[in-house]
């Protein structure tokens, strides 16, 4: 197991100093500040998406979940699509980045929590219930964004449609110091929690057996959820598949039902899949090809993998 | 002591139990029998705290059910539900270390290792210690189930049909274990059981649950007689006897 971690952690390593050095020209020092912010970036966000998965499979019992099914990309998507209505694509696209972090953030943290908050009537709360809501909002979402792109402008379509995919190339810098506080605050959460979701993974009548308060810790880790997955979303835009990808990797590699091993294991795979991943679409494809459609198909494989391998988890 | 007072239940508006008001002593097995939704699962439900308490009121060896913190309970009461399924991959010796979680809290200890490895071996589990739960057959998994909550090392355990899925070797050994549980280790074990036999062989006190109400009750041999029996299943049951043991004839 720990040989795993170490092999895992050089990986990662190994991967930043490439990804810091390979091709660098001129001032160093310029080049590593710029380099550094932007691996920065990837790590918060990738160790946000995996950590997100892990939990929320966790708590729904069902490996080939991923929170992202309940529709926080649709929502994103509609959001860009009705800020494009009303400003316009070149108000948009003039939009200061922070107002418009600012919107996304608060948006999709709002509708996580009022989706999540669906449980919080309930004496027995019915995950499945709430991921089927989130499911069909997501679909309400993406034909009402549908319907007002073919609306709009198609200059204004462009704008929407590049903001429609996750942008690995350009995380804004200055909003990576609140993103990364709010992640680590909510990875801090989560590693908290460790123990009682690895009892939580029983199942309600077990893990209630055992004394875990299930409807407390279910809560506290979809709030925990609802951070990750709203800042990561506002950061890079949505990523459907990514979160399922590196978690079905870390299982693969580490093979442990504890989360105390799952949850840094899964932020490391993250890592390495961003980090390497971008190094090769800028340093040997120039850019030709874009890392969140490689991720998206890799994962959306993997997916269906997961799916036609195993009906039953 | 599991006091149980004046407790109904309703589930989306159909009741489920009315009023039960019964005592379960310290020590010993007590079968809860009777016919299919006569709300046996419900009331082990609601003592171990599974579903919330609607009216009524319920202590475990003197804690309110529903007002001890949950992780205290932990310590006093174990359950067992009947669908016997876990969503996550483990082996057979994680799983029954899970029991020992309310002790523990995440962080084990020689104790708590020693109680494992005394549960794998309770339960003829040592030679599948590594093996992963769901490559097990069902009574392998039962019996690892049951080991878990015998290695949760309570005063009270709560099982609600082990005997499913079991065949009748299987069901018989984990029988004689509950037995020696209450007698060698003076757990006290509440069972529901559906096949009536079982309870008349091994439990001390029964316990009949007809419509969510408490039908009959006492020492076993009080309650196995032709007319109790019969009235509570609403079906001709006949009792004999093959040498000391009384024989409940039920399917003929």
């Amino acid at each position: 197991m720990r040989a795993r971690f170490l092999w895992l952690g050089l990986g990662l390593l190994l991967a930043s100093a490439l990804f810091l050095t390979l091709g660098a020209r001129g001032d160093w020092g310029f080049v590593l500040m710029l380099r550094g912010t932007r691996l920065l970036a990837l790590l918060v966000v990738g160790a946000a998406m995996a950590v997100a998965t892990v939990l929320f499979q966790t708590l729904s019992g069902n490996r080939i979940l991923t929170p992202s099914v309940m529709g926080f990309d649709a929502l994103f998507v509609l959001l860009q699509t009705m800020l494009a209505v009303t400003l316009g694509g070149f108000g948009l696209a003039s939009l200061p980045a922070q107002i418009r972090f600012g919107l996304e953030l608060a948006l999709l943290l709002a509708a996580a929590l009022a989706l999540f908050g669906t449980l919080l009537g309930q004496s027995r709360p019915d995950l499945h219930r709430m991921i089927l809501t989130g499911l069909i909002f997501g679909v309400l979402f993406r034909s009402l964004a549908g319907f007002l792109q073919r609306l709009i402008d198609p200059n204004d379509f462009a704008i929407v449609q590049s903001a429609a995919f996750a942008r690995f190339n350009a995380i804004p810098a200055d909003l990576l110091a609140l993103s990364t506080v709010l992640t680590l605050a909510a990875l801090g959460a989560a590693w908290s929690l460790r123990h009682r979701l690895d009892v939580m993974a029983l199942g309600r009548d077990h893990a209630v057996s055992l004394g875990v308060d299930h409807r407390r810790t279910l809560l506290l880790a979809l709030v925990v959820v609802a951070v990750l997955v709203s800042v990561s979303t506002a950061l890079v835009g949505p990523v459907t598949f990514f979160g399922l990808l590196v978690a079905a990797l870390a299982q693969l590699v580490l093979r442990d039902h504890r989360h105390a091993v799952l949850l840094p294991g899964a932020a490391l795979v993250a890592g390495i899949v961003l980090v390497a991943g971008q190094t090769l679409v800028e340093r040997v494809f120039h850019l030709s090809i874009t890392l969140a459609v490689a991720v998206e198909f890799a994962g959306g494989l993997l997916f269906l993998a997961l799916v036609l391998r195993s009906p039953a988890r | 002591m599991i006091e149980i007072r004046q407790v109904s239940h309703r589930i989306g508006g159909t009741p489920i139990l009315s009023d039960i008001d019964v005592t379960i002593p310290k020590g010993g097995i007590t079968a809860l029998i009777g016919p299919n939704g006569a709300g046996k699962s419900t009331l082990l439900g609601l003592v171990a705290r599974l579903e919330r308490l609607q009216a009524g009121r319920i202590a475990v060896d003197g804690l309110d059910v529903a007002r001890t913190p949950t992780d205290r309970l932990a310590r006093t009461l174990a359950i067992l539900r009947q669908d016997g399924t876990v969503a996550a991959r483990l082996t057979v010796r994680d799983l029954v270390g899970f029991g020992r979680y309310p002790h523990h809290k995440g962080w084990p200890g020689p104790a708590d290792r020693d109680a494992v490895e005394e549960a794998l071996e309770a339960f003829d589990l040592a030679p599948l210690g590594t093996r992963f739960v769901d490559t097990l057959s069902g009574g392998q998994r039962q019996r690892a189930m049951v080991a878990m909550t015998y290695a949760q090392g309570t005063d009270y355990i709560l099982l609600d049909e082990p005997l499913n899925n079991l065949d009748l070797a299987h069901a018989r050994a984990l029988m004689q274990r509950l037995r020696g549980m209450a007698d060698r280790h003076g757990r006290t074990i509440v069972v529901v059981l559906h096949e009536v036999n079982y309870a008349a062989h091994y439990a001390d006190r029964i316990i009949g649950l007809r419509d969510g109400r408490i039908a009959a009750q006492g020492p076993a041999p009080e309650v196995l007689t032709e007319p109790t029996l019969s009235s509570l299943f609403g079906s001709p049951v006949r009792l004999g006897r093959v040498g000391e043991h009384t024989v409940v004839l039920h399917h003929a």
